[in-house]
């Protein structure tokens, strides 16, 4: 990957970040450990491969799409819409108020660039799949992109989806897990575990490909490469930090849906920015 | 006697007609035999999905083709439609307000010998209460044709219920005319209203001939649309009846004669009798026997008649 694009993507993937703790912060709720997580995803997705994006007309009918399986990290796909231009950045402090679009969970109907309503766990990664076959029907040749969390796989309807979308070839659609290993109630191992998550979807014959989920370059040849395997669907198994560039909020469950104080956040933001700045001088 | 035809076959052959004339696409989970969405599949096998036995999957795959601009059929047994797959109704396809049509058949206790695991009597309940979606209950096969049309050009989410049941084929092809919303007087009356869905709208009509015989003069209507119900010709026939009657194959909680008691407790509160499952689970048995052994028959809404005209 070229340099300079890196460097812009990791930025970006920060500037991500921040829109998604000014969103919780100022919502004084939301999730911000996941968010953090799945940041430089979007970032790639929305600035690297995501093709005939147009904050103008949102509903281009060619577009890539993306379903935010995992709807609690609206925060940081909200951070990533708003960086694109979908809609102002000085929005993203309405987050979760009764006036605003911004609502807690990402909402196709009011907000302009997300693709499906999603929230109720296990949900998105089916409609993604519909987006996927509606695609074959009418000869299109846009992609789909889905972003599950970890704890998600333990709902049962996304196996459904796993093996609908092997049956229908679906190599139109590759899904990522955000695998932080943390859930709302702790590990993985403790609560329910659905490891090995790369094992369980070769078994659903789909192409598997493990990743370090904060390497743009990985996440990005990851991408390409699901790109050339026809007839099978690609999961990309990211390996992420829950709450990512936020010293106090790496690794901490509790940080799965709690929003950060005045101090914390100005120290959250401090950490970024210090991030942010030695990357501009790179 | 005159011919009879279950709604379930009128769905099947409706998704293989008006599929010459629009794009759309059927999904089924492994019941196309019994849906009869096997009909459409035979004639348009390109646009026909089995998603296999995953009612969830299959509702939340249909809104995701739905965002594309499809409109999309997604069927199954009532049960699991609205039972099994109830959240994914209500948040990948009512929430977004999304083009998907769930054809729902073997509605009701005329199932018959599959018992109670399959007889869903809370769907109207379920899918009522959900924000944007339209209900639909089809009395016969003529009204069950013309819903499947009236679903395809609605924008929308609809909830279209068939029977498993061959039940008599009462209005005329030529002459029938479906406005979704809109409820259907079948016969005037003045004495009591008798306002049914589904097939106990031809058991509503035998009815109507038991009281007239005895000097009852009782007013039919068919509610073929349960959401958004018509509260214009409900408010009139109580108006000038004074006297209502509901009759469906459904728990008495929270379908038709919920939906007319709402409205009539807050337009025109008049004396009334929900004829329906009266919260109890079916059972196995052949359709008739079920239908009379819980009070599902003309005999039964005639006697409910007579019972609410004594306490006008």
């Amino acid at each position: 990957m070229d340099k300079v694009l890196k460097k812009e993507l990791m930025i970006i993937a920060n500037r991500i970040r921040k829109h998604a703790l000014l969103a919780v912060y100022s919502a004084n709720s939301g999730h911000p450990g996941g968010s953090l997580s799945i940041s430089d995803i979007l970032a790639v997705l929305y600035f690297k491969q995501m093709k005939n994006l147009d904050p103008k007309n949102p509903k281009n009918p060619d577009r890539d799409r993306l379903v935010l399986s995992k709807g609690h990290c609206a925060p940081a796909l909200y951070g990533a819409l708003a960086e694109k231009g979908f809609f102002p950045k000085e929005d993203i402090s309405s987050f979760r108020q009764a006036h605003s679009y911004l609502q807690g969970h990402p909402d196709m109907k009011g907000v302009p660039g997300v693709d499906m309503s999603t929230g109720s766990l296990g949900q998105g990664i089916s409609a993604a799949c519909g987006m996927a076959i509606a695609g074959k029907l009418a000869n299109k040749d846009y992609r789909v992109y889905a972003i599950l969390g970890d704890g998600e796989l333990e709902e049962g309807q996304v196996w459904e989806a796993a093996m609908f979308a092997a049956q229908y070839k679906l190599d139109n659609l590759t899904a990522f897990v955000d695998f932080n290993n943390l859930q709302i109630d702790g590990k993985l191992c403790d609560v329910c575990s659905p490891l090995p998550i790369d094992k369980k979807f070769e078994a659903f014959n789909w192409h598997v490909i493990t990743i370090d989920g904060h390497d743009v370059e990985q996440i990005d040849n990851a991408i390409e490469e699901a790109k050339t395997i026809k007839g099978k669907p690609t999961l990309i198994l990211a390996n992420c930090v829950k709450g990512k560039n936020v010293s106090f909020m790496e690794n901490q469950p509790q940080w799965h849906g709690s929003a950060p104080n005045k101090e914390q956040y100005e120290a959250a933001v401090a950490e970024i920015d210090a991030i942010i700045k030695e990357l501009e001088v790179m | 006697m005159a011919n009879m035809k279950a709604t379930r076959e009128s769905y099947g052959e409706a998704l293989a007609k008006f599929g010459e004339e629009y794009d759309i696409v059927v999904l089924d989970a492994d019941l196309s035999k019994s849906t009869k969405t096997e009909t459409f599949k035979k004639k348009f096998p390109e646009r026909f999905i089995n998603v296999g036995i995953a009612e969830g999957n299959m509702m939340s795959v249909a809104a995701g083709i739905a965002s594309t601009g499809k409109v999309v059929f997604a069927s199954t047994f009532a049960m699991f439609a609205a039972g099994r797959a109830f959240e994914q109704v209500r948040n990948s396809i009512g929430y977004p307000n999304l083009n998907v049509k769930i054809g729902a058949t073997h509605a009701g206790i005329s199932v018959g010998e599959d018992g109670a695991s399959h007889q869903c009597l809370e769907d109207i309940a379920l899918m009522r209460s959900i924000p944007n979606m339209v209900v639909i209950n089809p009395a016969d096969h003529v009204e069950a044709m013309a819903a499947v049309k009236a679903a395809i050009l609605h924008d929308g989410p609809v909830y279209l219920r068939f029977g498993r049941l061959a039940v008599p084929v009462i209005f005329d092809e030529e002459t029938y005319k479906f406005e979704l919303g809109k409820g259907v007087q079948i016969s005037d009356g003045s004495d009591v209203s008798l306002i049914a869905t589904g097939l106990m709208v031809p058991e509503a009509i035998k009815a109507a001939e038991i009281l007239a015989s005895e000097g009852i003069s009782a007013r039919v209507i068919n509610i073929h649309t349960i959401k958004p119900i018509d509260v214009d010709i409900i408010v009139k026939a109580a108006r000038e009846t004074g006297a209502v009657v509901t009759a469906e194959e459904h728990n008495i909680i929270g379908g038709l004669g919920s939906a007319v008691a709402e409205v009539l407790c807050e337009n025109y509160p008049v004396p009334m009798q929900r004829v329906g499952t009266r919260d109890v689970f079916g059972r196995s048995g052949k359709p008739a026997e079920l239908l009379k052994m819980y009070n599902l028959t003309a005999d039964d809404i005639a006697n409910a008649a007579r019972e609410v005209i004594k306490r006008k």
